[in-house]
């Protein structure tokens, strides 16, 4: 049976879209221009009288650059008013990096949007090529969900790509090694500048959105030619493709993460970043099948997917959020444990400026599922398993928050108009791009080699 | 003739599977049934009780957990305060992520070898214990299948002939 796009769903898409786009407008028409500006701004956020010593404090935590570091020592030094020139000087220093942060702000509001709905269906076909290069049995009945979601992967990566380019483009101060004067004072950038620079890096993002776009679009169509085929050739064909991709997603997944996410900071790196970022983008992309699963199931679509599968999916939501943690956990106490300063410093901010988000979103992605979806029966109700999807979405797009928005926007954070039109811009966007892509195509992959078995699954 | 039961041998766990529930079907009473491996459903077959073991788990869990925090607490905090990676803090929350492989570590100690420990007393097993497998085939590759006589014992042998055994014969116990 063919889906049919309700124009109920179609208009709430648009809607969402057209909400978020003036959220996100307003995001841009409210930054400031100029640094008294800004400085007025942080002023009123701080009640007036304290409007000077709040923003000269707020610089003091956001020691990310050595810059920062040096000023915030001269200043101590020299003391509060024994030098009035200096000290407004000083202060002038800070305005224009006060500036550069609110400026950031809807950029960094739309950028982690963007990043966020677009790693959805990267994790979502891994999934489906693990599912695919592991000949799984119990999954084919979900395969055209998966391929649904997967729609979204080009356009939501080309949008990536544009505001990657416009970071290149100077329109934004997101990427600091992209600015010529930083790179000019910073001798721990010029040595990355081999790597850090912006062609390789636009080359490289449009290498990665190539590859993958390619595959989904091989795999697709091999899919769908083998509804009507007599034989299991384009079966054979997707198992090797899917391989082949498995490879070449792990590699450029990573290498993903370090420019997308991990160069925002480009004094800090971590090892097992690409994994960190996988598992999000992996039990998020789950976490979506099962949330569309049991929409399109309960508007009578699906009626092949029974329990079982949804307990299988609840048993993925629970053991990549487990997963996840261990990685955060690594991740976290290895550098908390050592404490070198040009480490931990990353975790310094998350955990003074941050700290309702950073930990918030371990209760959100952890200690919740864990609760929630360690009892086999919940696992088979679709109430817990659309009450832990929700929470774990919204939870890892605090996660992606945390990862950008400290060297974006530093202390000047806040979930406001920019952030939740951004999110509801491209939820709204995600929705219309896969439910129109799930109307191409018969809901069940008929011709699949296991598709009997996945219809008989029983856990 | 109440103590007396049918022992029917099997090679394949699907045909078990199949004759176990024909003989449910048939309202005869299965004692036990014994398998060289786990063949999956079969306790749903047999109509066992749901195990209750998962729940033990999660107890045993927190019980190690629990553990996990009073002994760490008192041997880096309150016994002989340490200075933990140049944190002297000697604070249990401020250093709390130095504890969580060892919290993570104890829960996982706790409720794995308490369950084992209470698989074996739920099953009756203690170091050498007299095997109670009436035929030492089913640690083999064969399946034994040991019903209750109730009043024909021919019926009830024809039935599992039928279901596919390879071998019937009856038993006093």
């Amino acid at each position: 049976m063919n889906y049919t796009f309700p124009a109920r769903l179609k208009i709430f898409s648009i809607v969402l879209m057209a909400v978020g786009f003036f959220g996100l407008a307003y995001g841009f028409l409210a930054a400031p221009k100029t640094v008294a500006e800004a400085q007025a701004m942080v002023a009123d956020a701080h009640h007036g009288g304290h409007g000077e010593e709040a923003a000269h404090d707020s610089h003091a935590t956001t020691a990310d650059s050595h810059q920062e570091a040096k000023h915030e020592d001269a200043h101590a030094a020299e003391g509060h008013s024994s030098d009035e020139a200096a000290h407004g000087e000083e202060h002038n220093d800070h305005g224009e990096h006060l500036l550069h942060q609110l400026q950031n702000r809807p950029w960094a509001a739309l950028y982690v949007a963007a990043f966020f709905f677009m790693m959805i269906p990267l994790g979502v076909l891994a999934f489906y090529a693990i599912n695919r290069a592991a000949q799984a049995g119990w999954s084919i009945v979900l395969f055209r969900v998966m391929e649904g979601i997967t729609g979204y992967l080009v356009p939501g990566a080309l949008i990536v790509f544009v505001i990657l380019l416009l970071s290149g483009l100077h329109f934004n101060h997101l990427f600091i090694w992209m600015d010529a004067d930083v790179v000019a004072h910073d001798p721990l950038i010029q040595g990355k500048t081999s790597y850090l620079n912006v062609p390789f890096f636009l080359g490289r993002a449009l290498f990665f959105i190539s590859g993958w776009g390619l595959y989904r679009y091989f795999s697709r169509k091999f899919s769908l030619a083998q509804d009507q085929a007599t034989d299991f050739s384009n079966h054979k064909k997707n198992f090797r493709i899917s391989a082949a991709f498995l490879v070449f997603y792990i590699v450029t997944e990573s290498i993903m993460s370090w420019d997308w996410v991990m160069s925002i900071d480009p004094h800090w790196f971590s090892t097992l970043f690409g994994w960190y970022v996988f598992a999000s983008m992996f039990v998020t992309g789950i976490t979506t099948i099962a949330l569309v699963t049991i929409y399109l199931k309960s508007k009578g679509y699906l009626e092949f997917v029974n329990d079982n599968h949804i307990h299988d999916l609840g048993k993925f939501m629970f053991g990549i959020s487990v997963f996840w943690t261990y990685l955060w956990f690594s991740q976290f106490m290895l550098i908390w444990y050592s404490n070198i300063p040009e480490e931990v410093t990353y975790f310094i901010t998350r955990i003074e400026d941050y700290n309702l988000p950073f930990f918030g979103m371990l209760a959100m992605n952890f200690i919740f599922p864990l609760l929630i979806l360690m009892n086999s029966d919940y696992k088979r109700t679709n109430y817990f398993i659309v009450m832990a999807g929700i929470v774990i979405v919204l939870g890892h797009y605090l996660d992606i928050f945390n990862m950008i928005m400290p060297s974006a926007v530093g202390d000047q954070w806040f979930i406001g108009i920019p952030e939740i039109g951004g999110f509801l811009f491209f939820l709204g966007l995600f929705l219309f791009v896969v439910f129109k892509e799930l109307t191409k195509a018969p809901l069940l992959a008929s011709g699949d080699p296991y598709i009997e078995e996945s219809k008989r699954f029983v856990y | 003739m109440s103590s007396q039961v049918v022992h029917a041998l099997y090679d394949d766990d699907d045909v078990l599977l199949k004759a176990v529930k024909e003989v449910r079907a048939e309202k005869h009473h299965i004692e036990e049934v014994y398998t060289p491996f786990p063949v999956h459903g079969l306790d749903h077959a047999m109509g066992l009780a749901e195990t209750r073991i998962a729940i033990m788990a999660f107890i045993y869990g927190i019980i190690g957990f629990s553990v996990a925090v009073t002994m760490i607490n008192f041997i880096m905090i309150v016994d002989w305060p340490q200075n933990i990676g140049g944190k002297p803090s000697f604070s249990f929350l401020e250093n709390l992520p130095a504890f969580i492989p060892v919290m993570f570590e104890m829960t996982v100690f706790f409720a794995a070898h308490l369950m084992v420990i209470t698989f074996y007393l739920r099953s009756r097993l203690w170091p050498f214990k007299e095997a109670e497998n009436p035929n030492p085939l089913t640690t083999d590759d064969k399946f034994l299948m040991e019903v209750a006589v109730g009043k024909d014992v021919d019926a009830l042998k024809e039935l599992l002939q039928k279901t596919g055994a390879i071998e019937v014969s009856l038993h006093e116990k």
